[in-house]
């Protein structure tokens, strides 16, 4: 799985074994609040974007974690600060167990072959005036990975390796179709050998046909040279297909997170199950009937001013008082599963009373009780615990 | 002749340029009921967006050449002058574009964009128009219309201007619609809202509505019947339901087995179409869909590269039409890329 790219590789590089349990990313309460400034001749902060807001997770060597939701709701934020285009206003992201969330410029260059991205618009991720040999080979030359001599060769073998003819590194990328421009992106992210690579949106730009040739080349490359993905998609279809984990995203938080199967079959925010329904299925029409859709009202709230509490509160319909007033921790409900939500269940399952009152010292509508105590062990932090709370029997179990 | 609401006829748009002729659209029919959606599926630059709007008559003052016959109610549309056509457009036919923030004047409100569409067909007064562009921004689900009618395009979020588009695009109740991609820039819950709208409004209105999309979701969810495109002709035609379940088209195998779904086995393979779009300036000879089919070994001879098929009933008849030479595309389906793609359905259709 580790066999790394065939020449030139300093040694050392992906000699990880990959079987370790420390997470390769781990991303712990990370924050992003985007200063919105005012209009006045000072331009004073009057206030935030809370763009990421507390989202914690974990991506090991060789997976796929899946990150869906509407646009607006800081899923390309969150990659943009793993890659560290932004620099994150708190929270930690831990590379191989170093937080690199604060680090200076001078000290991420070393990263920078880590952590690669692909971008959603090849028409725009691409340099114009420069050859493709130009744009894949400049990662080469600015890292000084390679001989000047030798990179031409290497430069060929990666445009091989992503389904493209090697003779065309002469050619520029107007000469590409889409399809062929985002192998280019794809092309120009591994050439460092990047242990992770972000992925924002890397076929929703391309037609049908060709999409499945791009996340098929993708599956290809995790399998052949063991790189993790963080996959950035609104696509819930295509996500399930790539992802054996996902986290679904709602105005800067994550509300649900878990393996594919708890996700796609027992959602049990209203959110993701909302999405979910949504989604056009044409299975479901070849074989007869529309399921039934939980239609969401409105608009996503303003992540300036987002709505107290829980921020889907004022798009649920099984917002009670408690909502407004505590917000939900993302609490583990199954070996692989975590929900932020007051009321979780998979549809006409939610339980009628708070599950998370007692343990937040609330009473069921949300005001401080306390005679309730409060339990610390919630498991709100990045990765699974090895307890979880069982939603039918409301006990918890151990795995 | 026919007796279709909309009957579209050997309809050919070809665009002259410097380096060819851009045959954009080569000989398409169908027709169209009221009351009735056809969703039109293709990739880009297959022609199913030239198509639609040459039936708005947007092709006028441009190179075209247009040939064939557009049959709205019995009047040929291609047949009209000018005047005539502006007559009918934006109130018989009318078009909801894909973009609406570029679709949208951001100078004007939106409230007097839509009224606009209304006083250029009706003798009423500005204020009658805003007063009934307040009323379609409420039937299109705007909360607060009296207060939004007066907002400019910027203000709107993607979702709501998707909203304004449409209430622009029934204030005048056309009786035909041309949605191109209506819901492509939006998020699937907003799709759902706008999908669920143009469904409910055409109930009401009886409007007939073609909808142009490359999302086979959409088109299950939408449309009574399919055409599908590929390089500006017409490769396969029927019922939503004859199609999906029964398609005979390696083209249309293709789309199908190239999309992932929320519902089936998330291990399934995803058998993508390889290679890419052909050039309409130089599109293969034959079957223009030849060079990407994986499937033209199965014609006895060089078929497939020499001769075009044409558009035929099937094995399985009625409606359902396919323009390939594979004599038996039915039992190939089943046998092949059925139990690659949903194994499970295969007990099942």
């Amino acid at each position: 799985m580790e066999t790394p790219m065939t020449q030139d590789v300093p040694a050392g590089r992906h000699s990880a074994p990959s079987g370790s349990a420390a997470p390769l990313l781990e991303v712990d309460d990370l924050r992003m609040w985007f200063p919105v400034k005012g209009s006045g001749l000072i331009r004073r902060t009057v206030g935030h974007v809370q763009a990421v807001d507390g989202v914690s997770f974990q991506v090991r060597a060789g997976q796929s974690l899946g990150l869906v939701g509407e646009s607006g709701c800081g899923k390309s934020t969150t990659g943009r600060l793993i890659t560290r285009l932004y620099e994150p206003t708190g929270g930690a992201i831990r590379f191989e167990g170093e937080d690199i969330a604060h680090r200076s410029a001078r000290r991420l260059q070393p990263l920078r072959r880590e952590i690669q991205m692909i971008f959603q618009d090849p028409y725009t991720s691409l340099n114009p005036r420069h050859t493709v040999g130009t744009i894949i080979g400049a990662p080469l030359a600015i890292h000084q990975v390679v001989p000047k001599d030798k990179i031409l060769g290497r430069v060929q073998e990666l445009l091989e390796i992503v389904g493209l003819n090697p003779e065309h590194y002469n050619r520029y990328p107007h000469e590409f179709s889409g399809g062929q421009r985002q192998r280019i992106g794809i092309a120009r992210a591994l050439t460092l050998q990047p242990k992770l690579l972000v992925a924002d949106e890397p076929v929703s730009a391309l037609d049908v046909s060709i999409q499945a040739q791009v996340i098929n080349l993708l599956s290809d490359l995790q399998r052949e040279f063991g790189i993790a993905f963080l996959f950035i998609a609104h696509d819930l279809a295509i996500v399930r297909h790539f992802c054996p984990e996902i986290a679904v995203m709602y105005l800067g938080k994550i509300v649900e997170i878990g393996d594919r199967d708890s996700l796609y079959s027992h959602p049990s925010h209203p959110y993701t199950q909302a999405l979910l329904s949504a989604v056009p299925d044409v299975r479901q029409a070849a074989v007869g009937g529309r399921r039934e859709r939980i239609r969401l009202t409105g608009d996503v709230p303003s992540p300036i001013n987002p709505p107290s509490g829980c921020r889907f509160r004022t798009r649920c319909h099984l917002a009670q008082e408690i909502c407004a007033k505590v917000e939900p921790p993302l609490l583990q409900i199954g070996p692989k599963h975590k929900v932020a939500c007051h009321f979780p269940g998979e549809i006409g399952k939610a339980p009628e009373q708070p599950i998370t009152a007692r343990l937040l010292g609330v009473d069921q509508h949300g005001t401080p009780d306390p005679g309730a105590e409060s339990v610390t062990e919630l498991g709100t932090g990045p990765g699974y615990s090895d307890t979880w709370l069982d939603l039918q029997n409301r006990t918890v179990v151990s795995g | 002749m026919s007796t279709s609401f909309l009957s579209v006829n050997d309809l050919k748009v070809h665009f002259p340029t410097e380096d060819g002729l851009v045959k954009a659209t080569d000989g398409l029919s169908f027709d169209l009921e009221r009351g009735e959606t056809l969703g039109i599926v293709g990739e880009s630059g297959s022609g199913k967006s030239v198509s639609s709007s040459t039936i708005l008559g947007l092709h006028r003052g441009s190179k075209a050449r247009v040939s064939g016959e557009i049959l709205l109610d019995g009047v040929d549309l291609l047949t009209l002058s000018d005047e005539e056509m502006r007559q009918r457009r934006g109130k018989d036919v009318a078009m909801i574009f894909q973009d609406p923030l570029s679709a949208m004047h951001p100078y004007y409100t939106v409230g007097n964009q839509i009224a606009e569409a209304y006083r250029v067909h009706h003798d009423v007064s500005k204020k009658a128009a805003k007063a009934r562009a307040v009323e379609m921004l409420e039937r299109v689900g705007i909360p607060q219309p009296d207060r939004r009618v007066d907002d400019y395009p910027h203000q709107f979020s993607g979702g709501m201007r998707q909203r304004a588009m449409i209430a622009m695009g029934l204030i005048n109740d056309p009786s035909l619609v041309i949605a191109d991609e209506p819901t492509t820039a939006l998020d699937v819950t907003v799709q759902a809202q706008i999908l669920d709208l143009l469904q409910d409004l055409q109930t009401e209105f009886q409007t007939a509505i073609i909808l142009i999309t490359h999302d086979l979701g959409v088109v299950a969810e939408m449309a009574d019947d399919v055409l599908v495109m590929y390089a500006g002709r017409a490769v396969e035609y029927g019922t939503v339901k004859e199609i999906l379940t029964h398609p005979e088209m390696p083209y249309t195998w293709g789309l199908l087995s190239s999309v992932p779904d929320v519902s089936g086995d998330p291990d399934a393979a995803l058998l993508p179409i390889p290679g890419n779009p052909p050039s309409l300036l130089n599109p293969p000879s034959g079957c223009a869909f030849h060079p990407r089919c994986t499937h033209r070994d199965k014609v006895a001879g060089d078929l497939c590269r020499t001769q075009l098929p044409d558009l035929v009933p099937g094995p399985r008849g009625g409606v359902h039409l396919k323009r390939c030479h594979l004599s038996d595309p039915d039992v190939i389906y089943r046998a092949e890329i059925l139990p690659e793609i949903a194994p499970d359905l295969v007990e099942e259709l």
